[in-house]
């Protein structure tokens, strides 16, 4: 149950968090998905097994990391791997469940830019890169994204394709050979998107208690469909909220 | 072998190199890249998986012409600037770029470590990378024929590590994350490592890495050489450093007074024996 009001950074991290399952295998990215995979393994899934790209396996840090190789994550990993074996051995050989992933930009078929706004070779803004991100949204059995929602992040084709989503549609990842199956669900601020089964557009399929869903579809930038059995996110609860603070240090 | 900073790196590091100073988030060897910038080498294609405010700052400093890399930013923080001021206004020089990702610039490093032309793996597949990049290209398996991308091995003329210590013979030994340091130092012609302490003997340590004198041409002591990066047993990483680095980075002026600062340091960094 919940008595304290909480934020829509708070619903986003939670209801992330509760996208996992105890005992997955999460191959987890820094920021927003590190914050939700921790309150997981601290709430519903203890037994969730994180890796962070390096090389640390089955870490169970007591405090956020800040950047991805943080030492804490090192010393309290099960074991900790050269980056070409976490690369090769674990994500490649399709030993992972789930990616935990960020982006800056989204598109109506989950694609994912984290590498320029505007042209590549003349861009308005140049961001940090692909990272471990192409390979993670290709091979983990399946793919959460975790961003906040906006027009200006929610596009109807992402700049360049950093890590590839569902393409243009249905049966593109499938031609191109990927194995996983790619991002199954956007959590964000507002509410939750999934690829529609046919043609795996990107539909509103959940929303946070008190949005809109006109509020979604004016921060996205594509005629956002919505989904008939529009689903609410239950409410963070009083313990949820708790073990969110006592990460991010918010109150 | 074990000299000091200044004079490894100038007989290790000329204009035009292709460098690699690697290591993870962890064990960054940040007084190397600093005497970089003060002996004002020119022309460096620059190589890291995860270039942060130490390569921001050769990049500023106008020692790079080019940037091999897979994630460019300050971890945790944000972007990085005078990276962004040289790709978006070519200040204070051009800076190429040729990007890849984790993935690939790991298996191209186990290529050059290998002594293979290129590597294979799965990945890049339906990304922009792949048309902007013309080091990516596929490659049919000849037993099952599935389509697989394939990047050239790299093989640094230099490549810099920092490792917790050494012995007197300059035997290397590191631990923690690791990264990609063993491939980097075995893909590269020339190597040098900058350590926190020489000791007697190399106790083992669970998870350590070692590697043997015969691969590392010149060793130079720098403790506190990867700060603000972390050395594990030694030191924390100093989040606060690379917090206020965005600061600095964002405004020529300031970098600009920063960079002075460094080079106006009366003494470098690092000893011999």
């Amino acid at each position: 149950m919940t008595t304290v009001p909480w934020t829509s950074d708070e619903i986003m991290t939670v209801t992330a968090a509760r996208s996992l399952r105890d005992r997955m295998s999460c191959f987890v990215g820094i920021g927003l998905p590190s914050t939700a995979a921790n309150v997981a393994r601290r709430t519903h899934a203890p037994g969730l097994w994180m890796i962070y790209e390096s090389g640390t396996l089955g870490t169970v840090p007591d405090h956020l990391p800040l950047s991805i190789g943080d030492g804490i994550l090192a010393e309290t990993a099960d074991t900790v791997v050269s980056v070409p074996e976490v690369f090769n051995y674990w994500l490649q050989a399709g030993r992972i469940d789930v990616g935990f992933l960020g982006a800056a930009q989204i598109d109506r078929y989950a694609n994912i830019n984290t590498t320029v706004i505007g042209d590549y070779t003349n861009p308005k803004v140049r961001l940090p890169g692909a990272g471990g991100a192409p390979e993670i949204a290709a091979s983990c059995r399946e793919v959460t994204v975790i961003m906040r929602h906006s027009s200006r992040a929610f596009v109807d084709r992402v700049d360049f394709v950093t890590s590839f989503g569902h393409g243009s549609g249905s049966g593109d990842r499938e031609r191109l050979g990927l194995r996983g199956a790619g991002p199954m669900r956007v959590i964000t601020d507002l509410g939750v998107l999934e690829p529609d089964p046919l043609t795996r557009e990107l539909v509103l399929t959940g929303v946070h208690p008190g949005v809109e869903a006109d509020a979604v579809r004016e921060a996205t930038g594509w005629d956002l469909a919505v989904a008939e059995d529009l689903a609410v996110t239950p409410e963070p609860t009083d313990a949820e909220l708790s073990v969110v603070r006592s990460l991010t240090g918010g109150s | 072998m074990i000299v000091p900073l200044d004079e490894a790196v100038r007989e290790l590091v000329h204009d035009g190199d292709t460098v690699a100073l690697e290591g993870f988030t962890h064990l960054i060897p940040v007084a190397a890249g600093h005497e970089i910038i003060r002996q004002g080498l020119r022309g460096l294609t620059l190589v890291r998986m995860t270039p942060d405010i130490v390569y921001d700052q050769l990049i500023g400093a106008g020692c790079a012409s080019k940037l091999v890399f897979s994630w460019g930013g300050n971890p945790g923080v944000g972007s990085l600037h005078r990276f962004r001021d040289a790709v978006t206004s070519s200040w204070p020089v051009p800076l190429e770029i040729e990007e890849h990702s984790h993935a690939g610039m790991a298996n191209r490093y186990v290529a050059g470590a290998s002594g293979l032309p290129f590597a294979i793996l799965r990945g890049y597949s339906g990304t922009d990378l792949v048309d902007n990049n013309p080091n990516i290209k596929s490659v049919t398996c000849p037993f099952s024929g599935q389509e697989l991308a394939a990047v050239p091995a790299l093989n640094p003329d230099v490549t810099i590590v920092h490792a917790q210590r050494a012995d007197r013979d300059g035997n290397v030994q590191l631990w923690g994350i690791t990264g990609i340091q063993k491939e980097a130092v075995l893909a590269a012609e020339r190597t040098l490592v900058t350590v926190e302490e020489v000791v007697d003997a190399l106790d083992p340590v669970p998870g350590q890495v070692i590697l043997p004198s015969r691969v590392v041409n010149r060793v130079s002591v720098v403790p506190g050489g990867a700060a603000p990066s972390y050395a594990h047993g030694y030191y924390e990483r100093d989040n606060e450093a690379y917090r206020a680095w965005d600061a600095v980075g964002r405004d020529r002026e300031a970098f600009a007074a920063w960079l002075e600062e460094l080079i106006a340091a009366p003494e470098p960094a690092g000893r011999g024996l």
